[in-house]
């Protein structure tokens, strides 16, 4: 036993609490910098866009909130199943953890969005099929919460916020590919993998850098909100 | 400068759009902050 790798070490709580305490200034300072080096290259390199003039420069927090709030709710899902299927405390206790987070980089893409379709569509808000799955994405994460919060004991919270969270995840997909399945005022995919990104390389790379950014900022933030929660629950 | 914050003539899309990101990051730092505090006593 002493040779193979220790699959759950981290999953004691003590443990992953001393490990994270270790990782987060970094994870903070990291956000920080790829925050400061993808605004830069957004705001001082990139060019004016040919047709949208400057207003396109909400696409470097508008994509990667975007993302990051689809991201963080299968993340989010994906731990709470866990905590479900092997009762592991420390499982449940990230995706409780996750929830206000991604929760907030949903409505920033909400916010950025309508920003972005009044010079853009005429409108800061329209019923279409990208928007609508969006906003729902929003109530899924106020619906996980709230009703975590309303379960006084903590192990039964989990249970029942996680099968919110499970049968949330099919709003993801609908989410992903509603651009493609309805007719919408939104464009389609700026990137995808299954051809080249329709957008110039410098606007290409500070998003990306930005998406890098709102990573280390979503994990700094989760996990400093999992301590938080190891220390309300295990003291 | 004057013309850099002028965004021509999207500013209040533009920095309507960063500042409320801003804002709401912040609040979220604050708060775990806050509770980070709370919890440790």
């Amino acid at each position: 036993m002493s040779q193979s790798i220790r699959w759950f070490t981290f999953a004691a709580p003590s443990r992953f609490y001393a490990l994270t305490a270790a990782l987060n200034p970094w994870l903070w300072a990291l956000a920080i910098g790829l925050a400061i080096a993808g605004l830069s290259i957004g705001f001082l390199v990139a060019p004016t866009d040919a047709t949208q003039g400057d207003s396109y420069r909400i696409i470097f927090i508008h994509v990667p909130a975007a993302w990051m709030s689809m991201f963080l709710y299968v993340v989010m899902a994906f731990w709470a199943a866990l905590g479900l299927a092997f009762n592991t405390r420390l499982s449940s206790m990230l995706a409780s953890a996750i929830a206000p987070t991604g929760a907030l980089f949903t409505f920033i893409a909400l916010w950025t969005g309508s920003l972005w379709g009044r010079p853009t569509w005429g409108t800061y808000w329209v019923w279409d099929a990208r928007l609508t799955s969006e906003l729902v994405l929003l109530f899924l994460y106020l619906g996980f919460m709230a009703l975590q919060a309303a379960i006084d004991e903590p192990r039964r919270a989990d249970r029942a916020g996680a099968l919110l969270a499970i049968v949330g995840v099919v709003n993801v997909p609908i989410i992903y590919y509603s651009v493609q399945w309805w007719n919408t005022l939104h464009q389609g995919a700026s990137v995808s993998l299954r051809s080249s990104p329709k957008m110039a390389t410098l606007m290409l790379t500070g998003m990306l850098v930005m998406v890098f950014a709102f990573w280390a900022y979503a994990i700094a933030a989760a996990m400093v909100r999992v301590r938080c929660i190891i220390r309300e629950r295990e003291a | 400068m004057k013309e850099f914050f002028a965004m021509g003539g999207y500013a209040w899309y533009v920095w309507g759009s960063y500042g409320v990101t801003f804002l709401v990051l912040l609040a979220e730092i604050l708060l775990l902050r806050k509770r980070a505090r709370e919890t440790k006593t």
